[in-house]
């Protein structure tokens, strides 16, 4: 039995979801891939973006790409240190900016 | 201050052991196929020398710096010099050969004492691109280089320089303390007198090596971000960038051992095999002359002591016909040439 729930090496698997639906596989690949081409945002921005969500969402398989890929395009440590707090700032937020509410209940019910 | 695997007389200065160890390991357990076998998967093997179109001439493993990825093993500590002997016979060929660059390596090359002898003799022969691989700083080192950029200027050379990241502590983790500061003032000097102005035919192009065990990305948007950054902080310009993977051989290589990064480097080299990359890999147009005036496929083979396979060994015996056609020598070194959009002394391939 694995003992493990995640293996670094089932990254690299990724592609085989495609294996038990090609069809929607495909489409979810080609819509991942177009994402991350240059637009509006260059390739690196979009990059340091997906390292950050990938911190919110806390996935260890794309902290390891998005991580490996920043350092392919040049980004520095510094960068995506900055990255990550922007992250942690919207996540902390997110759980603070909820306290409003808690005020407003607070204030309805206590005398 | 690192210092040089030879200094140190690691087991790595031996390019035997470092052969073994490509061999070995991963390799031989058939956990990852040999280059052999990979190429031959895509029916490359056996990859062959086409047309001679780069004539490479290393004129030492002396040099001013110590880099942590250098494949030379390079340092102020080797003596490996070429002879004013050895740069004439290199000179029959230059004035011969239908090659249309000529590229001048090192160690830091402008510190062989006859290396502006030898300028002056090469650039009379006419070629095309005449290259000269300088490492930026040794233009700042010692007083008696100072005028270099002049002397380049003056023989038309193409400027080639190393510059793993646009900032200092990229820079300096890589090639030693000061030598970003020391390359950003060697640059805007170069950039004084015309060389890599935008429209100027004095070409400066600069070489990026990833900075650890991973590969370069896009090498068009790489140039991209060093031309923003370094036009931005430092008013700087140049030509082209030139994304170079490295090799898993001395320095790097004991640096991927050291950081018990070599399976995964080899397996992302594997992973990253570009059959597309292999039919342009350099050592099928270019020969590499070492400072003793030996023949090798390129300069990773001569660091790596495997000389090319034809009965012309020496520049003293130097025969195109002779030489084209042979089959290159490969190790699982030649990987590093093939990954991604692969990777030459030029650049990317694919």
């Amino acid at each position: 039995m694995q003992k493990t729930y995640y293996d670094p090496a089932d990254l690299k698997k990724f592609g085989k979801i495609s294996d038990w639906n090609e069809a929607l596989g495909a489409k979810f690949f080609d819509y991942y891939g177009k994402v991350f081409e240059a637009g509006a945002l260059t390739e690196r921005e979009k990059s340091l973006i997906a390292l950050a969500v990938a911190h919110t969402i806390q996935c260890p398989y794309c902290i390891d790409a998005y991580t490996g890929d920043g350092l392919q395009r040049g980004i520095t440590k510094e960068e995506m240190m900055e990255a990550l707090h922007v992250a942690a700032a919207i996540r902390g937020g997110a759980s603070l900016v909820h306290g409003v509410q808690m005020m407003n209940k607070v204030n309805k019910l206590d005398m | 201050m690192i210092t040089s695997l030879h200094k140190r007389e690691s087991e790595l200065a031996n390019s035997k052991r470092q052969l073994e160890i490509l061999s070995n390991g991963i390799f031989k357990q058939g956990e990852l196929p040999t280059f052999k076998q990979k190429i031959s998967e895509t029916g490359q093997f056996p990859l062959r020398a086409k047309k001679l179109e780069i004539l490479q001439i290393n004129l030492g493993y002396m040099c001013n710096q110590v880099c942590e990825h250098c494949h030379v093993d390079a340092g102020p500590d080797r003596k490996e010099i070429m002879t004013p002997e050895t740069m004439l016979q290199c000179l029959e060929v230059i004035k011969s050969t239908g090659a249309h660059t000529l590229d001048l390596t090192g160690g830091a090359p402008e510190m062989n004492p006859n290396f502006r002898w030898f300028v002056d003799e090469a650039y009379k022969a006419g070629i095309k691109d005449f290259i000269v691989r300088s490492n930026l700083t040794i233009l700042q080192t010692n007083k008696k280089y100072h005028d270099l950029p002049g002397f380049f200027k003056k023989h038309n050379i193409h400027v080639v320089s190393s510059m793993p990241h646009w900032t200092r502590g990229k820079t300096d983790k890589q090639r030693g303390d000061g030598v970003f500061d020391k390359s950003i003032k060697a640059l805007k000097e170069l950039n004084a007198i015309g060389y890599g102005m935008p429209d100027s035919p004095l070409r400066l192009d600069l070489v990026y090596n990833p900075s650890g065990a991973f590969l370069p990305s896009n090498q068009k948007s790489l140039e991209k971000d060093f031309k923003k950054a370094l036009f931005d902080d430092f008013n700087i310009h140049f030509h082209h960038l030139f994304a170079i993977t490295n090799l898993p051989i001395s320095r790097f290589l004991d640096y991927l051992i050291a950081s018990e990064n070599y399976e995964d480097y080899m397996c992302a080299l594997v992973e990253a095999y570009n059959p597309s990359a292999v039919k342009n890999v350099m050592c099928t147009n270019t020969l590499s002359v070492s400072w003793d005036g030996f023949l090798y496929d390129c300069d990773f083979n001569q660091m790596l002591q495997l000389p090319v396979n034809s009965k012309v060994k020496h520049i003293s015996e130097y025969n195109e016909h002779l030489l084209e056609g042979r089959t290159i020598v490969t190790s699982q070194h030649c990987y590093g040439c093939t990954a991604g959009a692969g990777s030459s002394c030029q650049g990317t391939l694919a």
